[in-house]
């Protein structure tokens, strides 16, 4: 994957948390994945096409969800439900945009499906492309999360 | 500045509509109806008086380009105040609001000032 995708997602991550939750995400190195496991127990995954193909997963660990969709909505979630599912979509859709306007701004003209959402302890995150993706991990007060990127330029 | 606005929300994700709902209220807006779709959005706007219409971009049944459409073609509503809130800016999507007649539109994620801003400059346009 060109390494040039990886700013907009990151910028697009940080840039979402911390207006809509209050959470200053702290990113960690970025780092290539082989298998299709997920690191955290509730996943957005949205796919792409247009000037690149792919598909980004975010996978947050319970903990983080929690108290990230309780920042965002304003209320206390002690478990994920229907309701911190339906967010952790949005949240999705939200990185997705900003990122795919950073990508605007190089010249690449990138669609968006409709996210879905995947959740439980060890699911699969099964990219659209398959093989590897770069994961950038991120650390929060209240546990980890993690951007799983894999995308390529159409030819 | 109108806090007595009524305004209507219109966002298929129902924790979109709770965190929209949330923002106004941090900006005194307390007067808020919510719709699931342009379809449910369109039958509010027949049945009561709304001020103010913030409305997503994406959603099934009918987009949020196509209930500003709708709404800007029906005699009764069409000088209705029309936010329109989308996940990108994308140039080709903000041509296509303008040209249908968007009032202003907001790119997500916002704050609670941000989104009054954008509220203020509406409301300071018609009067």
């Amino acid at each position: 994957m060109d390494v040039k995708f990886i700013n907009p997602f990151l910028e697009g991550t940080v840039s979402v948390l911390k207006t809509m939750a209050m959470t200053e995400p702290i990113a960690g190195k970025p780092y290539l994945k082989k298998d299709n496991q997920s690191r955290g127990d509730v996943s957005g995954i949205i796919g792409f096409t247009g000037s690149a193909r792919g598909s980004l997963a975010i996978s947050f660990s319970k903990s983080s969800i929690l108290k990230i969709i309780s920042n965002m909505l304003g209320e206390n979630y002690c478990e994920i439900n229907g309701e911190v599912r339906d967010a952790v979509g949005e949240i999705t859709n939200m990185i997705s945009g900003v990122a795919r306007k950073n990508l605007e701004a190089q010249g690449l003209n990138i669609q968006a499906a409709i996210p879905t959402i995947v959740s439980g302890e060890n699911h699969a995150i099964l990219h659209v492309l398959g093989g590897s993706s770069i994961i950038i991990p991120f650390e929060t007060k209240a546990g980890p999360f993690y951007v799983d990127v894999c995308l390529n330029m159409q030819r | 500045m109108d806090q007595h606005l009524k305004i209507l929300v219109v966002d298929d994700f129902a924790t979109m509509r709770k965190v929209i709902r949330n923002l106004l209220k941090q900006v005194g807006y307390e007067n808020i109806v919510e719709a699931e779709d342009g379809i449910t959005a369109f039958r509010a706007l027949k049945s009561q008086k709304i001020d103010l219409i913030i409305s997503d971009w994406n959603m099934p049944n009918m987009t949020g380009l196509e209930l500003l459409k709708t709404v800007r073609a029906d005699e009764e509503l069409k000088i209705t105040p029309f936010l329109m809130v989308t996940a990108e800016a994308l140039q080709d999507n903000v041509i296509a609001a303008v040209k249908a007649g968007v009032s202003n539109y907001i790119v997500k994620p916002f704050t609670a000032e941000v989104l009054n801003e954008k509220i203020k400059k509406i409301i300071e346009k018609l009067a």
